[in-house]
């Protein structure tokens, strides 16, 4: 007999019986479906405890590490501790501004420190509150490298939030946020091939933030990182992500702008779409890692072609949260 | 009871093996891929692999309803046969090309069949 605990109670799960199925009986109401493991609508997260593989079988890598599974095929040997996926979300956190900078025209850097320690991976966002409002902005940082957590802001000529960053919220000021939350990290996959990153706007934060990581953890294979935006204005970091290129080779930096004829390209830049950039550089993405940020519908159709290309779905990595910036 | 499809392939890892590979050709396929257009990706291959579990004869809960209910709005945008052969065409390529015995994909043929008449509505 081994005991289940979920929001502070702790129930006996009766032998043969699934985490599921313990819970339903204790009238705790939790999403679920197909009770056979596969349509993923009763996902939770373990917070402590040993949990069988089958019941991770089919989740992404980064779910995996982040101790998703499916209680409804979950039969564990010892007593767990769980948590539901929104609860992760709750999760408050007081931030200092000690920085403020805008990268160009429209996009502002944001550097907070945290009052304790944020336990995060590169590529994961945070939701921003200031009272009522609540926006989500992915982490540009790297946990170990970077002091500070860094956000990217693109001013929206409407949005109350972006306004209000850019031009109300002042250094020393102290911030609400949540999380960290998402998938949308660099997690090693065996048999790996490449990383394709692939970023409009201010889509590149999390995308510096992941390539720096796969790059600080070893990952040796081709990494290619397209940036997509109107005009060479737009772009930011370019010299950053130059850098990058020159100390790693097997790093390749596209900068891509959509508005720009190639007679009147800048030395070292494409015309185009980041996401056609990418194909043409890599028209095959079996095995390969797959990064992708910032307008939606460059996410979606870059995330099918990817898929049609050959990459799995389990390595197609977007954030579910849509760039204000871009709506 | 004799052993299922599903169990003889390999349960679970086979039909994950089997997911993107037939998702992969139901979306290339311009005979029905349309409607598929907005879906999401992810909570769309959730239910391929729901589908694929059941055709194989693999644990599940669907009921006819649920099928019913699940393709109404797909049945009202012009769903009909054709789409359905189509889709049967692609599982049964699918199953193919991961080297299931013809005997086998007969057995998750005839259970896919089976549904046809609730997907469609009739």
């Amino acid at each position: 007999m081994s005991k289940v605990v979920y929001q502070g109670r702790s129930y006996e799960r009766q032998d043969d019986e699934t985490v599921l199925r313990c819970l339903l009986r204790n009238e705790i109401h939790v999403p679920y479906s197909c009770e056979s493991g596969a349509c993923q609508s009763c996902v939770m997260q373990v917070t402590s405890g040993e949990i069988p593989p089958n019941s991770q079988e089919d989740l992404k890598e980064t779910q995996k590490s982040l101790g998703y599974f499916k209680p409804c095929v979950c039969k564990p040997e010892g007593d767990l501790e769980i948590i539901a996926l929104d609860d992760a979300h709750k999760q408050k956190h007081r931030v200092t501004v000690v920085e403020k900078c805008f990268l160009n025209g429209e996009i502002l850097r944001l550097r907070l420190a945290c009052d304790e320690p944020l336990e995060y991976r590169a590529g994961q966002f945070i939701n921003l509150f200031n009272g009522d409002l609540i926006r989500s902005y992915s982490l540009a940082s790297l946990p170990g490298s970077d002091e500070m957590l860094e956000l990217h802001i693109k001013r929206v000529p409407t949005g109350a939030m972006s306004n209000w960053l850019c031009d109300d919220v002042q250094v020393g000021d102290q911030l609400s946020i949540a999380g960290p939350m998402g998938e949308c990290f660099y997690h090693e996959v065996d048999g790996e091939e490449g990383l394709l990153a692939v970023g409009t706007g201010s889509g590149l934060a999390p995308l510096w933030g992941v390539v720096r990581d796969a790059l600080a953890q070893g990952f040796e294979k081709p990494i290619i990182l397209c940036h997509g935006a109107m005009s060479a204005e737009n772009l930011y970091y370019v010299d950053e992500l130059r850098r990058l290129e020159k100390a790693h080779p097997n790093f390749s930096y596209f900068p891509c702008l959509s508005d720009v004829d190639v007679a009147e390209l800048p030395a070292g830049m494409f015309s185009g779409y980041p996401n056609d950039v990418a194909f043409a550089q890599q028209p095959t993405v079996v095995k390969w890692q797959i990064f992708l940020c910032g307008h939606p519908e460059m996410v979606d159709q870059t995330k099918r072609k990817a898929f049609l290309l050959g990459a799995s779905l389990t390595d197609i990595h977007a954030d579910p949260f849509v760039l204000a910036s871009s709506a | 009871m004799s052993q299922s499809v599903y169990d003889r392939i390999g349960g679970e890892a086979a039909v994950n093996a089997a997911v993107d590979l037939f998702y992969r050709k139901v979306l290339a396929d311009d005979r029905i891929n349309g409607f598929f257009a907005d879906t999401d990706m992810d909570k769309q291959a959730a239910k391929q692999k729901a589908f694929l579990t059941m055709a194989l004869g693999g644990p599940n809960n669907y009921t006819g309803e649920d099928m019913r209910k699940g393709h109404a709005h797909l049945v009202e945008r012009g769903l009909n046969d054709s789409h359905f052969d189509a889709v049967m065409e692609n599982l049964g390529a699918t199953l193919k090309e991961l080297g299931v015995p013809d005997d086998l994909i007969g057995e998750a043929a005839a259970i896919a069949e089976s549904t046809r008449n609730d997907v469609l509505g009739k």
